[in-house]
Formats: C-alpha cells, structure tokens, sequence
C-alpha cells in the first residue's frame, strides 16, 4: 500500500489518468443515481432495479450494434425504448405498490430486478458483452496519460443529459408538476395535477436516464445480465450520501466516487475498489449521526 | 355439528396420510434396492448419467460439453458400440439439467444414482458443479469421468472415484512463467530477475491459476511487483493497469474468466499498456481478438486442446479431424470449443475403461478407469493417484496476426514466439 502511495508522489502524472478515469467513469454514476433519486424523492419508491434498467440499457445498445446502429447513435432510440418499457412496468407493478409500505415496493422491484436478469440471460445468453465505439484513444504527458476519445464523448454526453433533465423539470410544465407532486403528492392533486400520470412519467424517465447509462457502459465497461447490482448499489450510496432532492449532491458525490473508486483501486488493489462505495456510505452515516446528535443537544 | 366433526375427520386423514406415506417409503426403498442392479444396463445399453448445465450462467458452455458427449457416443456407437464379455452394446447418456447450480447438481446426481439407478457418471460443466458433484458419487461408490472441472479442490480431498481428462487450472499459465525465464535467459539476464505483475480474479479457479504462476515463479526466484485479486462483478482494472504502466513488469499475467479477458484486453488497448509479455486465460471465450484486433496482439493464451495439434486416436482419427466433423455435425460452430473435445474424450475413457474392465462391476470398472494410459485426439490420458491427467500438458497459444498459433511446449510449437509482443494501438 506504501509503495502505491509513493509511486504517486515519485509520478505525480499517474494522478492524472486516475483523475481522469474517475471522473469518466463517474459521470455515468451520476446518471443512474440521478434517476434513482428522481424516483425515490417522487414517488417514494426505492428502485432495486436501478442497475438492472443500466444492463438493459447496454443490451439495447449491443443489439442495435449488431443490427449496424452505432452506440453512441443507438441512445436515443434506447431512451425511447426504456421509456416505454418504464410506463409498461409502472403500469403493470408499480402502480399498485406506491401507496403500500416499504418493504412491498422494496420486493416488487427485487422481483422486477430478477425477472430482468434472467431475461437478458435467456435472451442474450450469459456471455460478457461490450458494444465496440471504434474511437482512438491519445495518449499525452509522454504516453504516460491515455485518454480515450470514448470516455470524454460519454462524459460530455452525461452532462448534456443531466443538463437537459434539469432543465426540463424546472421549465417545462411537467417537471413542474413532478415537483409538486415531490412536494406533497396529496396537495398536487387538489390542485389538478393528474399525479397518476406524474408517477408513470417520473418511473419511465428513470428508466430511460438508465438506459442511457447503460449504453455508455457498454462502450466503456462490459456487460453482463447479472452484472447490474453493482450499479444499483452504487446509484443507493451516491443518493444516500449526497441526500434526496440534492441534485448539486448527486453530481459531486457520483463524480468523487468514481474518482475515490480508482484511487483505492490504485492505493489498496482491485479488491477494494468496489468497497470503497460501502465505505464511504458508512462514513457519511456516522457523521450524520454525529450532526444530528449534536443538533438535538442544541434543542434541548 | 360441523365442529364435532371436523376433528374426527382429520384424524382419519392423518391416519391415511400416515399409511400411505409408508406405502410410498417402503416402495422407495424397494426401489432403492432393485433399481441399480437392473437399470443400469437396459438390455444391451449401457446408461451413463450426467447432470449438465443446461440453463443458467452456464448453459452456453453445458450445451458445448452435452454436443461434445453427444458426437463421441455417436461415433462409438457406428463403430459396433462398447465389446464386453464378447457382446456389443450401445452408449448412451441420460441428462439432467443442474441449471447451473451446484447444489442442484447434487441433487440430481443422488436421483441418477438412488432412483434411475445409472452407475456411471459422466461430469457437469464447471469446477463449481463438479465439486458439488464429487462427494455423491463419493459417496455411493461410483464413478464419474468428468471433463470441465478443473479445480484442484477437486484432487486434494482424496476422492477415489473422481476421473479427470482436462489439465488442471494450476496449469493454465505457468508455462507462461517458464517461457518467461526461457526468453530472460535467452537475452542474457537471469530468470530472478523477471518481474511479474498478477491480476487474477477472487474466485476459486482463477486463484487456483494464480497458485500454479506462484510456484513457478518461486522455482525461478522471480519478484512479484503486483499481485491485485478482482472481484467478481467488477469490470474495471485500470488502476491496475496505470500502475502496470508506472512498474513496467516483464510479465503480466491475468486470469478472470471471459470479463476478465475482454475487461483486461480493451483496457490494456485504452491505456497502451506495453508490456514485452502478457499472458491471460479465456482469450477465445472472450473473442478478444474479434473485438479488439491488432491491439490484442502478441497476448500469451492457454488452452486445453488445439485442433492444430499432432494428437490422434482410432475414434475420431487426428484433432483436426474432430474439428471437421464437429462443425459438421453442429450448426453455428466456428472454432470448436475445447470444452467440447474433452467432453468427447471423457466417453472414450469410459468406452475403453468397459472393455478393459470386461465387466459390468462398478469397482471393477472403477479400477480400469484409473489404469488408463492412453493416446486420444484430444491428448494423452493418464490418472494420477488423486485422479487428475498427468500425461496432457497445457498448451500456450500466442496471437500473432489475429491468428492463435502454438508457440508452447516446443514439442507442439507450430511458430516461434514474438518477444516482445508488438501490439498495434
């Protein structure tokens, strides 16, 4: 671990490429955590499907690859696809288990999760898949630094997303009425806000925000059917951490993870890549609670 | 009325539940008892028992090991069918699908066994299956020729009536570590002083990989400068490979299934990773070259078996000739996946382990098995004591112009090694 540590201060260059890498990789977080948060703050539903929608995503851009459609030109044709299917699941399940307890939306969408693994497995066969961009990668600061040209197209198209998502729901009439509703569901309908037509729309916007995830991911990444709890478990630590209806939050903690994500890679190996989302997750619960211990000894 | 009733009623249906259930229990045992001596020949067949992957995450390679058991049953059934006590009899497999799961595996072994009475087990697909398969015939004292599992948790429990054609995992890359010495000696340095980098996923076969590179390059003295384990579901490694870069290892070796191998192969394109020798399992699985070209260039790939090959036996003729007739009796073939050859070569096994035996008696049978010595398309077979091949080596394949062209052991080497490898990015 030392040594790691020193070969960064003996190669300052080398936290480049893992600030660069970060970064990329973390913008995708940002989408999936976005609509999660989305979902969560609206309807109250806590989506274990999240990194399923993500797969699912990259299968659409995989077979669209084989059919001649390039990925980067397949994701908006996936964003219409995962749109619709978000309004069929909405329509078929969640419907029916917003205005129920925790745990019943927890297993509905467990259960949804699962049905879509073994799904894409049936459909597409347990096989890693990646869909290829065919972009160079350059290399800079003496080929120590690669940068491939895929990363900061799929980095700029994140924020080009999330850019139109949040505009959409402050200017547009119905990401007013999302936020209504967000605000307080019972009131929105009083005032004539169809929130069952909120819920359906909110739910598939997750989907297809996932399902542009996704297609990044299968350029960047590979895919796999069972390989989309990973992605879920990320999308619950980054809102958790950054805090619902905390869409500055969202960003910056979707970004830092996947900036800490290679940083302990790097430090501490592989295998404590992916603990680092848990513990990070752990860390912001403590200080919470140490805030919140503090706030109450203030009240009394 | 009804709630005086009610009680009686129930008690006679438990008291019938009771009585049929001991009809059933004494049948099943009669079962038990008479199945195995009468079902496991059916006149003048001879059933073999296998549960396969049929479904699940390992269906596609359970389908290729079910095809490869398939065209050797086939074949040795045209060619007048298993001699013993000087009459013929026909193969024949009966299967299961384990759907990917060991402990259905199990499950489905004890019913080949207990109630379909079959006494000869040919193997599941993968090493997990077969190590959830290994005690129940163990157990039940019969044996299994299995070919896809290649764990060496598997020979170390001291199992006797476990048989396996394929090379061990340990085997996998450390020919690569004496190539590596090999080529350091040749440039005039020692073999110490190669520096080796290790990726290898956290799991059990990949770290059985990984214990076979760590003990050679102990025979060498060589150093590790990485040693990063992968988890199962992650498919990034390019902290590893930027600190790759920095260290400039001789070697790298990776192994982690087919994510591994396109994780590592795309990564390594995207970073320009330039390392003089870099070796990983599941090149073919992934299709690392189909997906990434020239940039895959010069990667140092273990396999079972070749079609390239020199082997040859009187079933199928030379390793070539399997290959021309699988991918004449199976649609959608382009490379005959050596997962299927070893499949094939494990019925052989069984074929000439009867003759030998010339008898029908499990321990007898057994016995024969582990006396195998002999030449097959697919390679030597020979059992060690612990019951794995001894006399087949692995071969190491070297891309080389997006073509898979033997380069290890010299004995089967069709093509000189390219040192350093001379990747395109």
């Amino acid at each position: 671990m030392f040594d790691n540590i020193n070969l960064l201060t003996l190669a300052p260059v080398l936290n480049v490429q893992l600030l660069l890498d970060g970064l990329f990789i973390g913008a995708i977080f940002v989408l999936a955590a976005y609509g999660l948060a989305l979902v969560w703050g609206v309807m109250n539903v806590k989506n274990l499907a999240q990194g399923e929608f993500v797969i699912m995503g990259g299968y659409l851009a995989w077979h669209l690859g084989t059919l001649g459609v390039h990925p980067i030109l397949s994701m908006p044709i996936v964003i219409v696809i995962m749109f619709a299917f978000g309004w069929v699941l909405y329509l078929t399940i969640i419907r029916y288990v917003i205005t129920r307890d925790l745990f019943t939306s927890l297993l509905a969408t467990f259960g949804i999760a699962l049905v879509l693994q073994q799904a894409l497995n049936l459909a597409y066969g347990p096989e890693v898949r990646t869909a290829e961009s065919g972009f160079q990668t350059h290399a800079i600061l003496g080929g120590l630094v690669t940068v491939a040209e895929i990363k900061v197209i799929s980095f700029f198209l994140c924020i080009l997303l999330a850019a139109a998502v949040i505009t959409f729901m402050k200017k547009s009439r119905m990401g007013q009425a999302i936020r209504a509703t967000a605000q307080d569901a019972r009131a929105a309908k009083i005032m004539g806000i169809d929130t069952e037509r909120v819920y359906a729309f909110t739910y598939s916007l997750n989907a297809a925000i996932c399902g542009a995830a996704g297609v990044l991911v299968s350029m960047i990444w590979v895919i796999q059917p069972f390989y989309g709890i990973p992605h879920s478990i990320r999308a619950f630590v980054i809102v958790t951490a950054a805090g619902l209806g905390n869409i500055p939050g969202v960003i910056i903690t979707g970004l830092g993870l996947g900036v800490a994500e290679q940083y302990s890679g790097f430090v501490l190996g592989l295998e404590f890549q992916q603990a680092t989302a848990l513990i990070l997750l752990l860390l912001v619960l403590i200080w919470r609670q140490i805030q919140l211990a503090q706030h109450r000894q203030v009240v009394q | 009325m009804k709630s005086t009733n009610a009680p009686v009623k129930a008690r006679k249906t438990i008291g019938a539940r009771t009585f049929s259930g001991l009809v059933l229990a004494g049948a099943a045992a009669g079962l038990i008892a008479a199945g195995p001596a009468s079902a496991k020949i059916e006149g003048d067949t001879i059933i073999l028992g296998s549960a396969i992957s049929l479904t699940g995450k390992y269906s596609s390679n359970g389908v290729d090991t079910q095809n490869g058991y398939n065209l050797a049953v086939k074949k040795i059934n045209e060619m007048g069918g298993v001699t013993v006590n000087g009459k013929s009899y026909k193969l024949k497999v009966q299967y299961y699908d384990d759907e990917s799961t060991p402990a259905r595996t199990a499950q489905l072994l004890e019913r080949l066994i207990e109630q379909d009475g079959v006494q000869y087990i040919l193997g599941p697909y993968s090493s997990a299956t077969t190590i959830a398969a290994a005690p129940v015939t163990e157990k039940y004292q019969v044996p299994m020729i299995e070919a896809e599992g290649a764990s060496r948790a598997l020979f170390n429990k001291g199992y006797r009536y476990l048989f396996a054609v394929l090379s061990t995992s340990e085997q996998y890359l450390a020919s690569a570590v004496s190539l590596a010495a090999e080529v350091a000696e040749k440039n005039g340095k020692k073999a110490s002083d190669v520096r080796v980098a290790m990726v290898f996923e956290n799991d059990a076969f990949s770290q059985d990989v990984r214990a076979g590179v760590v003990e050679d390059m102990k025979k060498f003295g060589m150093q590790t400068v990485i040693d990063d384990k992968m988890p199962a579901d992650l498919s990034d490694i390019s902290a590893t490979l930027t600190k790759v870069k920095a260290l400039k290892p001789d070697l790298l070796v990776i192994s982690g299934h087919n994510k591994g191998a396109v994780t590592a192969a795309r990564q390594i394109k995207e970073l320009q990773v330039d390392v003089p020798m870099i070796a990983m399992t599941h090149c073919e699985g992934a299709k690392v070259v189909a997906q990434f070209g020239a940039a895959s260039d010069g990667f140092l790939c273990p396999t079972q078996w070749a079609e390239t090959l020199s082997y040859s036996d009187k079933y199928f003729g030379s390793a070539a000739d399997y290959d021309k007739l699988f991918k004449s009796s199976y649609d959608g073939y382009k490379n005959v996946p050596y997962q299927s050859a070893q499949a094939s070569a494990a019925v052989i096994v069984w074929k000439e382990a009867f003759e030998r035996a010339n008898s029908f008696d499990t321990d007898k049978v057994r016995d024969a098995i582990s006396a195998t010595d002999m030449e097959t398309f697919y390679g030597p077979i020979k059992f060690s004591e612990a019951g794995n091949n001894i006399a087949k080596p692995m071969v190491l394949r070297q891309i080389q112009g997006g073509e898979y062209k033997v380069v290890a052991p010299s004995k089967y080497a069709s093509d000189p090694l390219v040192w350093p490898r001379e990747a395109m990015y």
